[in-house]
């Protein structure tokens, strides 16, 4: 999204990290749950929190800070899952907590700087600053995309 | 594409529903002719089949659909009329061009390209096949003929009653008095128009009358009929019109139009129309088909167009004179009279939206868990099973299963359309690979849910092709080993035992085992000095990373991508086997549930974990001692059950669950038989109960779980994995050798 | 002015179109799926007009035509062919078995509810 020409104005949902703050597209957002427990699955890779039962549908979580590389920490009760949805998958997306809905220009949106190469970089897409917080933009395809991790 | 509340787009929808049970029909008529049988009816199926497609795919203006279907239609016209006769070669033909004209439908389903290079090919055989003149005949008349084309229609004139001399038509019923004054106010001419209709006209129920009010709507008519011939009433014969007309219209059409109206007729009247303002009476009689279709701006190719004498007739070479003699109608009632072979009459069908079929199959899957749920808390609840509401219970779970089935049945289809699809796969490979092969099918009716089918196309496709490829030897080496030159490849399906076989086997020179073995170990899937029996070896097949593409040139038996196939049966819910014998062949067995929507599941626990076992799988549960544990070496345990040794697999280790456990003591095993031949004893925590299940798919686009071949949502909410034996095992392996594979082949991938 | 239409088509597309067609113009319309099913919904009915397609099975569209024209009080009911030919020998064979009229197809509405009311008054 950094390549549009017109700065077009996109609404963030902002969720905690390991005490970052990153952010996602909110229309790739279906929904935001409370965490539940999650039927592990055996010897899957291990961002895969497990499946949850989401109004019938099987839906994969995965745990985002793991996935992102971020230092473990406990689970509380502000723990959520975002549900998001890429192409045709749905995939539960778990985070430690949500913040805040914000809006902003493709103009005020950076891209990373490429100091290292990983897939932690490539996750994330763009930067933003919203009153002197840096936010991180989720790349959306990557970050459900494991098709590579689970294979190795 | 969107089909809401537009009539004419969900016409188009079901046309194109309709043409797959057409190419069905064509499918099977063309088989039926393949098997030796060239009855009038068959021909006449396959016949109808391809014209009723042309028919539609003219209303929806699918002009390349109807340009092949009509060529194609044209050559079985000639084959149903006897002008020519189906040879072998017609008949591949035929089918070639079955499976184009299924291949343009789906084209023009989609609204993408036609496969121009192809379809010229086909027609050019094909107008090969009908012979030099007939192509010619009619060149590009035939599509011009789709054109939307007015109606014209005719009248009957049953009038009889107008005994009167010359008189005034105003009489006729509906017949506005001649205006005086033209409701039309454009310029207009005036026609003076003589209309005779002879016997037949009226046979074929024709109006005169009501001509007469057609032209009305053209202008202002005075009509006067002419009596004269009247013979005398004591010599009248009903049936022979005596009557004429003759009208002076007033109108702005021009001559074509008025001619138009007499259409129906021509041929059946004498009919004169001239301009009255031009002095000389311009002729059209109505037998001059051409002249008028030219007229109504029509390109028709006139039918004399091509003399081309003793031409091996076409049906279009038929010449019939418009004034059909007595005789020859009767001739063509005749043949007309004598109605087809009886087919069975269709049986009545509602066509539904398989979404709401999906939602009718996934509350019934609810309904299940939800009487499961009832049957726990009254269990609990401490009545007498003989109380009322135990009683009942019984009879909602009867009923439940009866529904359950019925909506299963829904789902249902029978297996015809895949297999028919796989004749097309014969067809093409064969002759890709210049052998001379037949498909023999059987049990074409089985029914299977329609998404099994849907999912079976792939891997089916996959067999058949390896089957003609390299399951079956060259003609010549089939020769010298005594076999007919021609290859047959089996496919068959049939219900056994609660799930759905289907088999694909061929007649070829069975699995060359040495080679495979050899492959394997080149490509370190095993050990040199492995030692597999037959069957380990056939399985070697299956293997990731044993078959690739430079494999296969060199390969006398078999393995294009059949890790590929495994996988996609497995997702379904089955399995595959391989029995090969050789100088005989070799057979595929792929064994499926029924559904993939319920299961009778066993539930159990594992280290925590609930997990759900296909109940079908599990011969036996018992529950050990550390004496019936017998150690093979460390780390493999077998049990003896019924003087046979049988592998123990520690499930929760499996899984990764928790770390082995060191001893069986008190363990319970569930004996599951998971393939033909083996079985294996898993060593579980619990069993918690027995039930039926609803499937729900996992998505494996994030990751696929060794072992697991669906979840489902429990009583409580939570979703517990179903396991798939035949993969877990598979996968980590219970004899020496099948572990080492499985383990090399994970570390040389 | 209503008409009472009786269609005969094998094809449920064709069922479809002329359904279509005329039902918006006011028509009732009844249908059969072949020639035999065409004679049965028959019994009972006195159509204005049939319309009927040739290659069917089981009965023909001729076949049709003659058995509906051996009835004593369907000799004049005026019937149109649907005929995917032009070709005058097929207007023909039409005739001969007894029909009005034709419609080639595919056919464009108005015109086929203007051959209707123009062969059934």
């Amino acid at each position: 999204m950094s390549d549009t020409a017109a700065p077009s104005t996109i609404e963030l949902l902002t969720f905690e990290l390991a005490g970052q703050e990153y952010a996602l597209d909110i229309m790739s957002v279906r929904e935001i749950r409370g965490w539940t427990h999650a039927t592990p699955l055996p010897h899957s890779p291990h961002f895969m929190k497990g499946v949850i039962n989401l109004r019938g549908t099987v839906l994969p979580v995965m745990d985002l800070a793991r996935r992102l590389g971020l230092p473990e920490r406990d689970q509380t009760e502000r723990n959520v899952i975002i549900v998001v949805h890429h192409e045709e998958t749905m995939t539960g997306l778990l985070v430690d907590a949500v913040s805040d809905i914000v809006a902003v220009t493709s103009d005020d949106m950076q891209p990373p700087p490429e100091l290292a190469f990983g897939s932690v970089d490539t996750m994330v897409s763009g930067l933003t600053l919203i009153e002197d917080r840096m936010i991180r933009l989720l790349n959306l395809p990557i970050t459900v995309d494991t098709a590579e991790s689970a294979a190795a | 594409m969107s089909s809401d509340n537009d009539p004419m787009a969900e016409i188009r929808a079901s046309f194109f529903i309709e043409c797959e049970e057409l190419l069905e029909a064509l499918q099977d008529g063309l088989q039926v002719i393949e098997d030796g049988a060239d009855d009038a009816e068959t021909i006449n199926v396959v016949f109808r089949a391809v014209h009723s497609i042309k028919g539609g795919a003219g209303a929806f203006g699918l002009e390349g659909l109807v340009r092949f279907a009509h060529r194609y239609e044209t050559a079985m016209d000639a084959v149903r009329t006897g002008a020519l006769q189906i040879d072998e070669g017609a008949l591949k033909l035929f089918f070639r061009a079955a499976d184009h004209l299924s291949d343009l439908v789906r084209m023009s389903r989609d609204d993408t390209p036609l496969d121009d290079a192809v379809t010229a090919t086909l027609l050019t055989e094909l107008d090969t096949f009908l012979g030099e003149d007939a192509p010619e005949a009619t060149p590009e008349a035939e599509v011009i003929d789709f054109q939307p084309m007015g109606l014209t229609l005719d009248l009957d004139l049953d009038g009889e009653e107008d005994e009167a001399g010359l008189m005034e038509l105003p009489d006729l019923d509906g017949l506005p008095p001649p205006a005086l004054v033209d409701a039309n106010p454009l310029p207009h001419q005036i026609f003076q128009i003589t209309f005779t209709p002879s016997a037949e006209l009226f046979e074929t129920g024709n109006e005169p009358a009501i001509l007469l009010r057609n032209l009305q709507e053209l202008g202002t008519c005075d009509v006067v009929c002419d009596t004269s011939a009247l013979p005398h009433l004591a010599s009248i014969t009903p049936e022979i019109p005596h009557l004429s007309w003759r009208i002076t219209l007033h109108t702005s059409a021009d001559e074509s139009e008025i001619a138009s109206v007499f259409e129906f007729v021509e041929g059946l009247c004498a009919l004169e129309i001239a301009p009255l303002n031009q002095g000389i009476p311009e002729r059209l009689t109505a037998s001059e088909p051409c002249e008028e279709g030219q007229a109504l701006g029509e390109a028709v190719s006139p039918p004399t167009l091509n003399p081309a004498p003793e031409t091996p007739p076409t049906s279009q070479s038929v010449e019939v004179t418009p004034r059909s003699e007595s005789g020859q109608v009767s001739a063509e009632k005749a043949r007309a009279r004598r109605p087809a072979n009886a087919a069975a009459a269709a049986k009545s069908v509602v066509r539904v939206d398989l979404d709401r079929i999906e939602r009718l199959v996934n509350l019934v899957g609810e309904l299940v868990i939800n009487q499961a749920m009832l049957s726990q808390s009254l269990e609990k609840s401490g009545l007498s099973p003989h109380s009322e509401a135990i009683s009942g219970l019984e009879d909602f779970q009867r009923l439940t299963r009866d529904i359950q089935d019925s909506v299963m049945m829904i789902r249902a289809q029978p297996v015809k359309s895949l297999f028919q699809r796989m004749s097309r796969i014969v067809r093409e490979a064969s002759g890709a690979v210049g052998k001379d092969v037949r498909l023999h099918t059987s049990g074409e009716a089985t029914e299977v849910d329609k998404t099994v089918i849907e999912r079976l196309a792939d891997p089916l496709t996959h067999m058949i092709r390896n089957a003609v490829d390299h399951g079956l030897e060259p003609p010549q080496d089939r020769m010298a080993a005594g076999k007919p030159a021609q290859g047959r490849v089996n496919l068959t399906a049939a219900h056994r035992s609660g799930r759905v076989v289907i088999e694909v086997s061929d007649d070829g020179a069975g699995i060359n085992r040495k080679e495979v073995l050899e492959i394997a170990v080149t490509k370190g899937l095993i050990p040199a000095d492995a030692a597999l029996s037959d069957t380990e070896i056939d399985n070697l097949l299956f293997l990731p990373g044993f078959s690739t593409a430079s494999v296969v040139s060199d390969l006398s038996g078999r393995g294009v991508g059949m890790d590929v196939v495994r996988t996609a049966i497995q997702a379904l819910g089955g399995r595959i086997t391989i029995t090969s014998t050789p100088g005989e062949g070799t057979i595929f067995s792929i064994s499926l549930p029924l559904t993939l929507a319920v299961l009778d599941g066993m539930v159990i626990e594992v280290a925590g974990e609930t997990l759900v076992l296909p109940l079908n799988l599990v011969v036996e549960t018992m529950t050990l001692t550390q004496n019936d544990v017998q150690l093979v070496r460390p780390g493999r345990q077998v049990i003896e059950v019924r003087s046979g040794f049988v592998p123990l697999f520690d499930l929760g280790h499996a899984l990764g669950y928790r770390p082995p456990l060191d001893s069986f003591d008190a363990a319970v095993v569930l004996l599951i038989a998971y393939d033909d031949e083996n079985s294996v004893a898993i060593v579980i925590d619990n069993i918690v109960d027995q039930r039926q299940v609803v499937i729900k798919g996992l998505d494996e686009s994030l990751y696929r779980a060794p072992g697991i071949a669906a979840a489902t949502i429990l009583g409580d909410g939570r979703i517990a994995l179903i396991l798939d034996p035949s993969d877990i095992i598979a996968t980590y392996g219970t004899e020496a050798p099948l572990q080492q594979v499985a383990q090399s082949t994970g570390i040389s991938a | 002015m209503t008409l009472e239409i009786l269609a005969v088509d094998d094809s449920r597309t064709m069922r479809d179109m002329i359904r279509l067609a005329l039902i918006p113009s006011g028509f009732t319309v009844h249908t059969a799926d072949d020639g035999v099913h065409g004679i049965e919904v028959l019994e009972g009915l006195a159509p204005d007009a049939i319309i009927t397609d040739i290659n069917m099975p089981r009965m023909d569209g001729f076949g049709f035509i003659d058995a509906v024209r051996d009835q004593e009080k369907h000799r004049a009911t005026p019937i149109l062919v649907l005929t995917t030919e032009a070709a005058p020998e097929l207007k023909q064979r039409a005739r001969a078995a007894g029909a009005t009229g034709w419609i080639v197809k595919p056919f464009d509405p108005a015109k086929l509810v203007k051959a209707l009311q123009m062969v059934a008054g």
